[in-house]
């Protein structure tokens, strides 16, 4: 046994020593154990994706001495990554990157005990905005037309997103309450899932942030209707945003790090620093750029008061939209 | 014509030394991560992504392609030697190959395992190579239906699977079913089945915590009592002369498993959502029902290895399609890589086949030659795992406790898994004794997590009519081809009781 | 007879009726255009393990399976005193690693399997006890990179020691 250990540590070695990173950050503080960095998400979602290219900027730049190493708790609508969180027997070495789970699931789920308050605020790397998606065949050009069929379809107009009660299901309960629809929704275990079967037009439209239907509206398989953004995004110029159409709505999808309830201070000081180089980095600003994600730095303070604004925004949609 | 001339370029574009090294490397890492229970291609893959840094695109996803190969081989290995599937593609490599091992086959086993898994492999490559673009839109046409058809057709091949036992073999599906079916209801999104409210069960058992509960403690706890603590050795020392006699022998008697798997383990591979692991089941099934000797499976057939392990690396190299030509990922491994493609700067998609030649090329290329590479690697390594189960099986035991226990908690970092292990282990241990079969309760809960989710969407599509999977054009077929194989055995069961 | 079988029967049929009582938390029936809700798939599959626990128990009652004719006890002397050594070593095991980290754990179980249950030389389980450890800890923490539970406080200076030589 011991041999082939070996055999793979020689290996494994010769590829560290090349990025043994060095201490790149002069604080009184520092990490001596791997950082657990938690991803809200299963390995290979749109969540996913982003944290892993936090993971590898960090890496890059050798920020951190110890290495951020990922995490994928993606069960229960992050469910488990709370409570993998709530549970840290070491909060200093504990980061969390979030979605908007992090509002929801704890307002759902108020049996896991868990107060989004006690979390340590480290970075507000940006948010995901959400765009109505149909397929090139369906014909349809914009988002009227886009209303007229699926009044015209009496209940069988069959949108996708990922699971009930969060994120896509929030945002195509808002559309049919708001222009009274009859939509029939799948839930899917991912957004990669919903934009392969929008593809394959095994459902009629959904609500996909633009970095996950990117490869497919390049080749024109899709087309972008209707922006849920705040101001029209730069990537489809010519796509109207809700807001404009009278409605005051926008959703957006945040990517934002946090810490371990009970995290210390100089802990949380030595994290915000690294994230604020992550978010300062020409490849992150680029990826914002060409993901379409819109940049919504924050301090630490303000990252409080932003949650406290999300959670109570939420509690009113579940509420409106009954879930 | 054309294609081959891109071949050719992709080939020389892998055998430049760098990236030849890096799947030399990648290949070997990936075989001892494949190897490890509860480590699999995907560890391997994600834990290396940020590594692919230091070299060009290209090179980079050539390594994790490489590693991706080489974990796919290293699942045998583990399966035959430890008797841990240590990915849910290698359960079924476990059916015969624990037993060959037992036999002091192991190194037919293990060399077996390594030239159906080439094969099976360079098979997928052509077919790959020749018709990528054209079976993409196969990929797009599976939706839920669909899917869900597949599963009950991978059902329908191992219904046999069982002991002849009827009532303790239906007890194990269903119990490896409800098993899945805790934690979170993906449809309505509630928590589920959360049993005695431990907040544990929320995150819901994985396939490797009752795998290797049941392989890696369970069964090695029955091997120990059974053997009164006294496991003769029987495995023979590894020759030259011993390997090349193995192969002919491999060959001869699992050149059916291989051709099956290979084609099974393609044409599934590239469907998503589907993967491997039901690659490699119904690969195993399918042969078991068309071979001569179908009663020597689960005995130590040599096809029975060989089926499963020929399919699971076709099927790893077909899930590359759907993410190459479509940017789709056909399992969560491909997904990873994507993830990589996304930080190396390219846009996975559509496009992707014709903006980024050199890149698509090469990778076709490196199939290839990585596949060449594992093999010749995995043969040279196989006296070094020969070499560790001629130790006394009171050191090997113990060993096997320690992989398990340290990889049950690699695969989640749960300490929740731990004791669930431990828990399913002594489970286990009893209701082997009482002879209840429990690989069906292990494959049960790799595909009751697809089944159910995707019976309740097509429902969902059809207003809960369930003629959706009869009125598909190609739900219909596989549903049709799944009822019949469910129904012959039971009819056969009837036969057999009416005269008596 | 095998009382085990009969045992065993009951004890499940009771697990699967908890199964199906936990189910029905969620809908277990078929929503009109929707299909079954969320707990149908567990309930329906649960009363199938209900029924087949009743099937094991009817065919011992009729003496028909083997089991119900087989004379062997579940486990005899010797069956029993190796569950409680294996098992309850394996259960010490797990039990550790939250106390000594996982390679301490590892350590102390290796110990116990190799010296006092495999009678192996002192000088073979050390060996082993020692190497299999630190051997681990370089695959998979340095390797690897999984991190793996600390244990107590007291286990700290050493891991400060071990992370420095690997990052």
């Amino acid at each position: 046994m011991s041999f082939t250990k070996r055999a793979v540590l020689k290996l494994s070695c010769a590829a560290l020593v090349a990025f043994s990173p060095l201490p790149a950050l002069a604080q009184d503080w520092e990490p001596r154990r791997p950082i657990d960095f938690v991803i809200m998400a299963g390995p290979g979602g749109g969540a996913d994706q982003i944290a892993r290219f936090i993971q590898s900027v960090a890496e890059r730049y050798d920020l951190t001495s110890r290495p951020l190493v990922p995490n994928n708790q993606g069960g229960g609508s992050g469910a488990e990554a709370l409570l993998h969180l709530n549970n840290a027997n070491d909060p200093d070495h504990t980061i969390l990157v979030t979605l908007n789970s992090f509002f929801t699931t704890p307002l759902r789920q108020a049996n896991l005990g868990i107060d989004i308050q006690t979390f340590t605020p480290v970075a507000m790397m940006g948010v995901d905005p959400f765009v109505l998606w149909v397929h090139r065949d369906s014909g349809i050009t914009n988002f009227d037309q886009w209303l007229e069929t699926v009044r015209g379809m009496n209940g069988d107009y069959v949108m996708g997103g990922t699971g009930s009660g969060q994120e896509d299901s929030i945002v195509i309960a808002f559309l049919s309450n708001a222009y009274d629809l009859d939509i029939t929704y799948i839930p899917y275990d991912g957004g990669g899932a919903v934009a392969r079967d929008l593809a394959g037009q095994q459902i009629m439209a959904t609500v996909n942030n633009p970095a996950e239907a990117k490869g497919f509206y390049e080749a024109g398989d899709v087309v972008p209707l209707l922006a849920f953004s705040d101001e029209r995004l730069p990537a489809f110029p010519d796509i109207p945003t809700i807001r404009e159409l009278g409605h005051d709505f926008s959703y957006a999808n945040q990517r934002a790090v946090v810490g371990a309830p009970g995290m210390s201070d100089e802990a949380a000081a030595y994290y915000q620093a690294v994230f604020t180089q992550v978010y300062e980095s020409p490849e992150w600003q680029g990826y914002l750029e060409s993901e379409s994600l819109s940049p919504l730095w924050m301090s630490p303070e303000e990252q409080r008061a932003y949650w406290d604004t999300q959670v109570a925004n939420h509690r009113d949609l579940l509420a409106s939209l009954g879930q | 014509m054309e294609t081959l001339g891109l071949l050719g370029d992709g080939m020389l574009i892998a055998l430049q030394p760098i990236n030849l090294l890096l799947i030399v490397i990648g290949v070997t890492v990936g075989l001892f991560i494949g190897a490890m229970p509860g480590l699999g291609s995907v560890n391997g893959v994600a834990i290396l992504l940020p590594i692919t840094f230091l070299v060009p695109p290209t090179g980079a996803i050539i390594f994790l392609a490489a590693i991706y190969y080489g974990a796919m081989y290293g699942g045998a290995i583990s399966s035959i030697t430890l008797g841990i599937p240590g990915a849910s593609t290698a359960v079924a490599t476990t059916f015969d190959g624990r037993p060959l091992a037992m036999q002091g086959r192991a190194s037919l086993a293990l060399v077996t395992a390594a030239i159906a898994s080439f094969i099976g492999g360079t098979v997928a490559n052509i077919i790959f190579t020749g018709f990528a673009p054209l079976l993409a839109g196969v990929a797009l046409s599976f939706g839920p239906p669909e899917i869900f058809a597949l599963m009950l057709l991978a059902f329908a091949t191992f219904v046999g699977l069982g002991s002849d036992d009827i009532p303790k073999t239906i007890f194990s599906i269903c119990f490896g079913l409800v098993l899945g079916a805790i934690g979170f209801d993906q449809i309505s999104g509630a928590p589920r089945l959360v049993l005695f409210d431990i907040t544990g069960f929320l995150q819901g058992i994985g396939f490797l915590v009752l795998a290797i509960g049941v392989y890696g403690l369970g069964e090695m706890i029955w091997t120990i009592e059974q053997t009164r603590g006294d496991v003769e050795n029987t495995t023979p020392r590894m020759t030259a002369k011993g390997m090349a006699q193995d192969t002919a022998e491999s060959l001869r008697r699992g050149w059916r498993g291989t051709t099956i798997g290979s084609l099974i383990g393609f044409f599934v591979g590239i469907l998503p959502a589907a993967g491997a692991t039901p690659a490699s089941l119904m690969s195993y099934g399918v042969t078991k029902m068309i071979s001569r000797r179908p009663q020597d499976f689960g005995r130590g057939s040599v096809d029975g290895v060989a089926a499963p392990e020929a399919a699971n690396n076709s099927a790893s190299t077909g899930s590359m399609l759907p993410m190459l030509t479509l940017g789709i990922p056909g399992s969560p491994t491909t997904a990873i890589l994507l993830g990589g493609m996304v930080i190396w700067g390219l846009t996975p998609g559509p496009r992707l086949f014709v903006d980024q030649t050199e890149f698509v090329w090469g990778l076709i290329g490196s199939f290839y030659i990585s596949n060449v590479a594992a093999l010749i690697i995995n043969l040279a390594f196989i006296p070094v795992f020969i070499w560790m189960l001629r130790m006394p099986f009171t050191i090997l035991a113990p060993v096997i406790f320690v992989l398990s226990i340290i990889g049950g908690y690699a695969a989640t970092r749960d300490m929740f898994d731990i004791w669930m292990i431990l828990i399913f282990g002594i489970g286990a241990f009893v209701l082997r004794r009482m002879d209840y079969p429990l690989a069906p309760a292990v494959l049960a809960i790799v595909l009751g997590p697809i089944a159910e989710p995707t019976l309740r969407q097509s429902l969902l599509l059809s207003g809960g009519d369930p003629m959706i999977f009869l009125n598909r054009p190609i739900a219909a077929p596989i549903t049709i081809i799944a009822i019949s194989l469910i129904l012959l055995p039971l009819v056969k069961v009837f036969r057999k009781k009416k005269p008596a | 007879m095998r009382y085990g079988e009969i045992l065993t029967a009951g004890v499940l049929a009771l697990f699967s009726i908890y199964l199906m009582w936990k189910s029905t938390e969620l809908p277990i029936g078929f929503i009109e255009g929707r299909g079954p809700g969320g707990g149908a798939w567990p309930f329906w599959l649960s009363a199938i393990m209900l029924l087949s626990c009743i099937m094991v128990m009817v065919r011992w009652w009729r003496g028909t399976s083997p089991a119900a004719q087989s004379d062997e006890p579940f486990l005899d002397g010797y069956g029993w005193r190796t569950l409680a050594l294996v098992g309850g070593g394996l259960l010490g095991f797990v039990a550790l690693i939250d106390i000594l980290s996982m390679y301490g754990a590892i350590a102390v179980f290796l110990i116990y399997y190799l010296r006092f249950l495999g009678r192996h030389s002192w000088a073979l389980t050390l060996v082993f006890a020692v190497v299999a450890p630190i051997a681990l800890f370089f695959f998979f923490e340095g390797a690897m990179r999984i991190t793996m539970p600390s244990g107590w406080s007291f286990t700290d200076p050493v891991f400060d020691i071990l992370y420095d030589i690997i990052y």
